[in-house]
């Protein structure tokens, strides 16, 4: 079996070539799932870089990224496999009425069958890299169905009969924790919970992103996420909203960060106007001369 | 004094690898996290595959292989500590520092966030501080310690004289910084930063008593237990942020799962009108039959909650459930009662989660409570003589307390009245089922009448909910 990546450094190396700072959990995940073959289940808060990780070890890997989104009510024909009923018809209709049994036979071969992203990817010959994202938000019948593709690497038709991977993908599900996962399924795969980073790997990921803000607003930048983080919020700020906000401050062409700057950009963080009301509250924000509210 | 297997763990010798694993995870186990043998058959081969010479690689490498949801990390770590890392022997200094010195360094350490520093000052302050019976200071010896010598190493003792909260000041101002943004966020920090300095003392104390005393002494006795198996009666403060981050993606759920049933409702009967109208498109033939909506009233709920005093820590996440489920439905209405009861529902604002110390409020602000001891009967009085009428056909009634009426009348009739009434009747109570006619607890006479679920920890909760969710609502 192909292997993916030959050592923990190898992947920390790739993927950070590949743009994305991985911690140690993260890259000695992604190792251990390529050298074992296992599906790598990834969960965590939303933003903090599940879908970007899989984008990356599909660049790093210099594999084709095969991605199946997930929600509410996807069933078999778009996620599997689908018959091109038009194309049948067509060809029933093409062919010569007295050649009936050869047409029928005709009408389910591979000619017909419309690939879905889980049949695509197994029957992917180059390396390729799964992605299942947000599969809480997939309905429990569509675990069933993936419970033998992730488990032997196969699918079974009924009309062509099962067909197994060439070459087994490296399959990447994430999930929000919106509804818990079945067992089965998690036995299946190895787990991953990224979290929000170390406050010295989130500044490597602010510089690598946004290198062009100013050097000495780095380090408040990262502190001000951090300590939001610890307060009792409904969203706590993810990486993807520190990179934004890194963005928005460069834009603003902000030398430091004054009450004032961060009041005003405050929504780039927080979505929530209770957050907003707890952040302006114990970080001490608010403006003197707005204190008649 | 080799009593711990731990220093035959060597790279070289696999069967006491073997071993060491099979009993890692059977202690895993013990504390909650049921990782099957095809996860100990992942984990052996990620040994394997990683090696056992850098210990943090091991840890993440087995926490893939091993684990299966947030919030069983901690636990892991604490027993990946004894099994897998030695402690550093105890160096006696050759002069002690005084206590005094030691904060000195410890303030300018958080300060700095000198990492080393601060593991360094963990184990030192250990050392100096922490020991008790024959360990530490002088007693610090080749001596043999038994289990029975109660000897050992104590994270609190030396918290407890290090007094650490005390530093924040300067932990703060030695952060730099002016203004008041700077402050707040620096404050906030330095807390954090603190937080992790005494986990990083309890783990050198654990790690040390298992020295003494054997690992399996400790792994059983001395390992803090998972946040979602953590009681709501015995929660403290720390426990309580953590639960409610718990406790929070389980209304969602709840939400979710709620809005998938009502969805599926919707299949049913055919609507011919304009099945047929959608049908000249082709011709006249119903291809894509449409199916009339189904007519399906919202849920009704009615939540009645116990807010007395020995019920807090529960009452903060009957508080969550009652906001999650008052955003889902439309027709809520919750009761808050102590010894007589009254309607709460105006205290959630529809999408925010309710503040800590929401139960404080209420307590002041509506009348649920008279003389401030809890009184089950007069509660159920009150709502009965007043609120009989909202119960009907289709409302669900769920009650959330631990029964104790402090040896007063139960008023069964009022209960019972209420139950008639409603569809179904629910009881969440906190306390374990065993303890239920224990006392002045009248949950055994209440639960022939009501179906009643022991609840004490977010764990139960969640098997409650997904419970709950496809019999009530």
């Amino acid at each position: 079996m192909s292997r993916f990546f030959d050592s923990v450094d190898q992947v920390a190396r790739r993927l950070t070539d590949a743009g994305y700072l991985p911690s140690l959990d993260i890259a000695t995940a992604v190792f251990l799932a390529g050298h074992l073959g296992k599906p790598l289940l990834i969960e965590g808060p939303a933003g903090v870089g599940k879908t970007e990780l899989a984008k990356a070890v599909a660049a790093a890997t210099e594999a084709e990224l095969i991605r199946l989104q997930c929600y509410e009510g996807i069933d078999e024909a778009r996620a599997l496999y689908e018959w091109n009923h038009a194309k049948q018809l067509l060809r029933i209709t093409a062919a010569d009425s007295a050649d009936w049994n050869r047409t029928r036979d005709h009408v389910f071969t591979e000619e017909f069958l419309l690939d879905r992203p889980l049949l695509a990817a197994i029957r992917n010959p180059d390396p390729t890299v799964l992605l299942i994202d947000e599969l809480d938000k997939a309905d429990v019948e569509l675990e069933g169905l993936l419970l033998e593709v992730l488990g032997d690497f196969q699918v079974s038709i009924p009309e062509l009969g099962t067909v197994t991977a060439v070459r087994k993908p490296f399959v990447i599900v994430t999930s929000n924790a919106n509804r818990d996962l079945s067992e089965a399924l998690k036995r299946r795969c190895l787990y991953l919970h990224i979290d929000y980073p170390t406050a010295e790997l989130e500044r490597a990921i602010v510089r690598m992103k946004v290198p062009e803000l100013d050097e000495a607003l780095g380090e408040p930048v990262v502190r001000v996420v951090g300590a939001l983080r610890e307060l009792p919020l409904r969203k706590a700020p993810s990486i993807a909203e520190t990179v934004d906000w890194a963005k928005t401050l460069v834009a603003l062409g902000a030398r430091n960060l004054t009450n004032g700057v961060v009041r005003s950009t405050l929504g780039v963080l927080l979505k929530y106007q209770a957050d907003h009301r707890i952040a302006v509250e114990r970080l001490a924000l608010s403006e003197p001369e707005s204190d008649r509210r | 004094m080799s009593a711990s297997p731990r220093h035959d763990f060597r790279p070289g010798s696999s069967e006491t690898l073997t071993d060491r694993l099979v009993d890692f995870v059977g202690l895993l186990r013990e504390h909650g996290i049921h990782a099957g043998p095809s996860e100990t058959v992942d984990a052996a081969s990620a040994i394997v595959a990683l090696g056992v010479e850098n210990r943090e690689r091991l840890r993440s490498g087995l926490a893939a292989c091993l684990l299966r949801r947030n919030g069983q990390r901690a636990v892991f770590d604490q027993l990946f500590d004894l099994y897998f890392l030695t402690a550093e022997r105890p160096e006696p200094a050759t002069v002690p520092e005084s206590v005094e010195t030691l904060r000195e360094r410890l303030a300018a350490a958080l300060a700095a966030d000198d990492q080393a520093a601060l593991a360094e000052l963990a184990s030192q302050s250990l050392t100096e501080l922490g020991g008790y019976g024959g360990a530490g200071g002088a007693g610090q010896s080749s001596r043999p310690v038994t289990t029975a010598s109660g000897a050992g190493w104590s994270s609190y003792q030396t918290m407890k004289a290090l007094r650490p909260e005390e530093l924040l000041d300067r932990v703060v101002a030695g952060m730099g910084g002016a203004g008041e943004l700077d402050s707040a966020v620096h404050t906030i920090e330095a807390q954090r930063r603190l937080r992790s300095f005494r986990t990083a003392v309890q783990t050198q104390a654990r790690l040390r008593s298992a020295d003494l005393r054997g690992t399996d002494y400790i792994a059983r006795r001395g390992v803090e237990t998972a946040t979602d198996r953590i009681d709501f009666l015995g929660a403290r403060e720390q426990d309580l942020a953590e639960m409610r981050r718990l406790v929070n993606p389980l209304a969602r759920k709840l939400a979710t799962r709620l809005a998938a049933r009502r969805r599926k409702a919707v299949r049913g009967q055919i609507d011919m009108r304009r099945t047929l109208r959608r049908s000249m498109a082709t011709g006249g033939v119903p291809v894509d039959p449409v199916l009339r909506a189904r007519k399906h009233g919202r849920p009704d709920l009615v939540v009645l909650a116990d807010l007395s005093g020995s019920v807090t820590g529960f009452a903060e996440f009957t508080l969550q459930l009652v906001q999650a489920l008052q955003d889902q439905f439309s027709k809520v209405r919750s009761f808050g009662f102590i010894d007589t009861c009254d309607e709460i529902t105006g205290f959630f604002t529809p999408g925010e989660p309710p503040q800590p110390g929401l139960s404080a409020r209420i307590i002041r602000e509506a009348s649920v409570s008279r003389f401030g001891s809890s009184n089950y009967g007069e509660a159920f009085r009150t709502f009965a003589d007043t609120q009989l009428d909202i119960l009907g056909p289709r409302t669900s009634l769920l009650i959330l307390g631990d029964a104790r009426t402090n040896r007063t009348d139960p008023n069964l009739a009022a209960l019972q009245a209420m139950t008639d009434r409603a569809k179904h009747a629910h009881w969440l109570n906190p306390e374990p089922a065993r303890s239920w006619s224990t006392g002045d607890s009248a949950a055994s006479t209440y639960a022939e009448h009501v179906t009643m679920h022991e609840c004490r920890n977010v764990r139960q909760l969640t098997e409650v909910i997904s419970r709950l969710s496809c019999v009530v609502l």
